[in-house]
């Protein structure tokens, strides 16, 4: 199968553009100050009173002015997770330096992951639905709400005219950086990609109540523990990244120097329960090693998915000890600052590995204090870590699908 | 050598049609299944048609607790992935589990169970802030659709690639794309691939209703779906699922499986233009055409039929039919298309694997189903639609498109798996 003597060369896809927006950092460079100082934007709900709900602490983006970020045309027809996602796409167009008006359209692709589309926009439809009636209903509810938003409107801000794709899930950040990378390997030039997301409304709240994993303590510098002895679940976020990717030559030809490349990427599913089977998170991420033609002692720092749930702390542990052995890679989730983002999280620690490359920094966990000696983890906590970086690794889950991705300097 | 993309097992749940067979006979006579909506009381609605599955999960051998925890869309597409892999006569104790994945496309997933769930949670619509008493514990579920891939992928033990692609009505079409990416590409041997849809709820109903888009004509429900008809006036929604076992050529000649067609090639555009509007010239469709077409290395001459998306609004039928041109030049003058939409409706992100799935049962049978409701011929359009009955035809190059909110342009070849070594 492996073609060796006419072989093309590969085209490479590499990142450009980063264009963050999270709950402690409205833009790239304020959320990497916010990460190099351990500055947490988990506190107390703002956006509707939580006292009713065992749950009270979330990530919220801080208050923007939406007119100054937003066309007028489109304020009464966007949820806040779309209004992010543009926001963060403008963010990465402006840091890419990319001046789209000279590429042809055809050549810009966009694939966005989404878990739960524009869900603070459909709980309001819903209540007029069910309170006044069908008739009620907003014209722009049927593209508002439905999980194809981001990449829609994106593709008509930009102009992008190229493939267009919509990834669902927790994992779909990563797998939508991964599927710009099949765009380019097929010929494009440009891809647009990532993912940003936000379900802090009583809708999201309340469904997330049910998965029984929300951290109900109420100490923001205690209630998000990856990897301690005193985890005990997670906090909701919002937000996310937007990241331009560009095929390698299309960027040196224009004299960009790349934040990295990705290199590599697999995606795998858990066995059925009670299979007694190992789950797939070890074998994603050796597929990813393998995809990139790196070994485990080529990287550098892996971004864990970091639940916050003990037992699935405990098997994403076991994995990348198996992979990389004991203490045998620095592992670290800034997200215990930013709460999990479902599928902006992982897109937004690709951004951050990127980051971390560029200036030669791992961020850190911050409030983890006390981690589980078993799991064997070299846990970057407390204060960033200076190192020089080549390699990285991002790993995601949820609902049984692992992805592991891989970037390189 | 590359790889090559075999359909080898099919399962169908749509309208009128409890299994392949039946929504084979169905399409291929001419008859539509639209009726009255039944599943809620929606006498209050603009649009009051839909197609509806006669599905009962308990006759399909769902327990009560998955009745509970699967949305009906989730269930449709189980249903339809047991069916596919008997057909395909895939032993699924003997593939292997890492090299076989699902990807299942579907614009709205879970929508009809939080629509239900959300009227529980805000006493009627009466609250903002809900009670999370009122809770049922598979809320999560519904509201992210990769749940629907994960009970397929666990249906089958598929630890591989696993996916829910929803690119809006187009989703039907780009999971079976991307399934037969990842087969060529090397990732996967083995793909369940497809899409589901159950969006035949209120807040649905409301959504289409507001724009207009559905068709008012609720008088006669069998006729209400009449694509590139001159009376033709909204689509009718619907329901169901396709579900296709897609395997890697040489793995499928291996076991001695049943090759139904060949996934040539497939191509995808955005349109940059409007959330719900079409460019009048269907540049871009034709573009995704094109690039399908060049991938399957197959000439627009070669075209034997076109399934079309057919969707019976005035805005797309026109659309497409302006990409055809384009795309197929002289040759879109003499090709036949057909929508089966006029039969079963819009199932949404279902539908493109629901009309893929007519495509390789077409090229099976040698017979190009018709498109019902077509009297009077739209003097705007002017290809041939094959209007109410079915058509022999030897099928070796079958070209499927699709379109979508969001402003997605899809297309699909399929051959006949001959002529290409």
């Amino acid at each position: 199968m492996t073609e060796t003597l006419s072989a093309p060369t590969r085209r490479r896809a590499v990142i450009t553009g980063i264009g963050a927006v999270a709950p402690n950092g409205f833009d790239t460079g304020e959320y990497w100050d916010a990460l190099m100082q351990g500055r947490s934007g988990i506190a107390r709900m703002t956006r509707f009173d939580p006292a009713q709900y065992p749950a009270k602490l979330a990530g919220e983006v801080a208050d923007y002015d939406v007119r100054a970020h937003i066309p007028g045309r489109l304020v009464p027809q966007t949820d806040q997770a779309t209004r992010l996602a543009l926001i963060a796409t403008d963010a990465a167009v402006g840091d890419s330096g990319l001046d789209l008006g000279s590429i042809a359209g055809e050549q810009v692709g966009i694939v966005t992951g989404i878990s739960a589309g524009g869900l603070e926009y459909s709980q309001r439809e819903l209540e007029k639905l069910w309170s006044l009636g069908g008739e009620h209903v907003s014209a722009y509810l049927s593209f508002s709400w439905f999980y194809a938003v981001n990449t829609g409107q994106i593709s008509i801000r930009h102009g992008l005219q190229g493939p267009g794709g919509v990834l669902t899930g927790p994992t779909a950040g990563l797998d939508s950086i991964a599927q710009a990378r099949r765009y380019v390997s097929d010929g494009l030039s440009v891809v647009m990609c990532g993912a940003t997301e936000s379900t802090l409304c009583p809708l999201g709240w309340v469904i997330e109540e049910t998965t029984g994993r929300m951290s109900t303590v109420g100490d923001p510098a205690r209630a998000y523990l990856p990897f301690d002895t005193a985890a005990c679940g997670y906090l909701p976020g919002e937000g996310g990244a937007m990241l331009i990717v560009e095929e390698s030559g299309h960027a040196r030809d224009r004299g960009v120097r790349p934040y990295g490349e990705i290199a590599g990427y697999a995606t795998t599913f858990d066995p059925r329960p009670g299979s007694g089977r190992e789950p797939g998170l070890r074998r994603a991420i050796e597929l990813a090693l393998s995809d990139a033609e790196l070994h485990p002692a080529d990287v550098g720092v892996v971004f864990a998915d970091a639940a916050g749930v003990a037992e699935l702390d405990r098997a994403e542990a076991a994995a990348i000890t198996a992979v990389f052995g004991p203490h045998g890679v620095p592992v670290t989730a800034p997200k215990t600052m930013t709460g999990r983002l479902y599928s902006g999280s992982p897109a937004l620690d690709v951004a951050t590995a990127a980051l971390s490359m560029r200036h030669g920094f791992i961020p850190p966990m911050v409030n983890v204090t006390d981690p589980v000696p078993a799991d064997q983890l070299d846990l970057v906590l407390a204060e960033p870590r200076q190192t020089s970086l080549s390699t990285a690794v991002v790993l995601a889950r949820g609902g049984g699908i692992n992805s592991a991705l891989v970037v390189t300097a | 050598m590359s790889r090559r993309v075999a359909i080898t097992g099919i399962g169908v749940r749509a309208p009128g049609g409890a299994n392949a067979k039946e929504f084979w006979d169905l399409i291929s006579s001419g008859t539509p299944a639209i009726r009255t909506i039944t599943l809620f009381e929606a006498s209050a609605f603009r649009s009051r048609v839909a197609g509806e599955c006669d599905f009962d999960p308990a006759t399909e051998g769902f327990s009560v607790q998955e009745i509970r925890r699967m949305d009906r869309s989730a269930q449709l597409a189980v249903a339809a992935t047991r069916e596919a892999v008997a057909d395909a006569d895939l032993d699924i104790t003997t593939i292997d589990p890492y090299r076989t994945g699902a990807t299942i496309g579907s614009a709205i997933g879970g929508t009809m169970s939080l629509d239900r769930e959300y009227n529980v949670l805000s006493d009627g619509g009466r609250k903002w802030l809900l009670d999370h008493e009122y809770a049922i514990p598979h809320l999560f579920n519904y509201l992210v659709p990769t749940s629907i891939a994960a009970d397929v992928a666990r249906e089958v033990g598929a630890e591989g690639p696993v996916s829910l692609v929803s690119t809006g009505c187009t989703a039907g079409i780009e999971s079976v794309s991307h399934a037969a990416r990842l087969i060529r590409e090397g990732s996967a041997d083995v793909m369940l691939a497809g899409g589901t849809d159950a969006p035949v709820s209120p807040v649905c109903v409301a959504s289409f209703d507001a724009i207009k888009a559905t068709t008012p004509r609720n008088d006669d429900p069998l006729t209400a779906s009449r694509p590139f008809d001159a009376t033709r006036n909204g689509f009718v929604l619907a329901e169901g699922s396709a579900m296709l076992v897609l395997e890697e050529w040489d793995h499928a000649r291996a076991r001695g499986a049943h090759i139904y067609a060949e996934i040539g090639g497939w191509g995808v555009r955005a349109n940059a233009f409007h959330m719900t509007g079409l460019r009048p010239e269907g540049t871009e469709m034709a573009t995704a055409i094109e690039v399908a077409l060049r991938m399957a290395n197959r000439a627009p001459e070669e075209v034997d039929y076109v399934n079309a998306h057919g969707s019976s609004t005035k805005q797309n039928d026109r659309h497409e039919t302006d990409a055809f041109k384009r795309s197929l030049g002289d040759h879109a003058f003499t090709t036949p298309v057909s929508s089966i939409k006029s039969m079963i409706g819009h199932s949404l992100g279902a539908i493109g694997s629901i009309e893929i799935a007519a495509c390789a049962l077409a090229i099976e049978a040698g017979l190009i189903p018709p498109t019902a409701n077509l009297h009077e011929s739209d003097p705007d359009l002017g290809l041939d639609y094959v209007p109410q009955r079915a058509r022999p035809a030897e099928l070796r190059t079958v070209l499927k498109v699709g379109s979508g909110f969001g402003g997605f342009q899809s297309a699909m070849v399929l051959t006949d798996g001959t002529g290409d070594d």
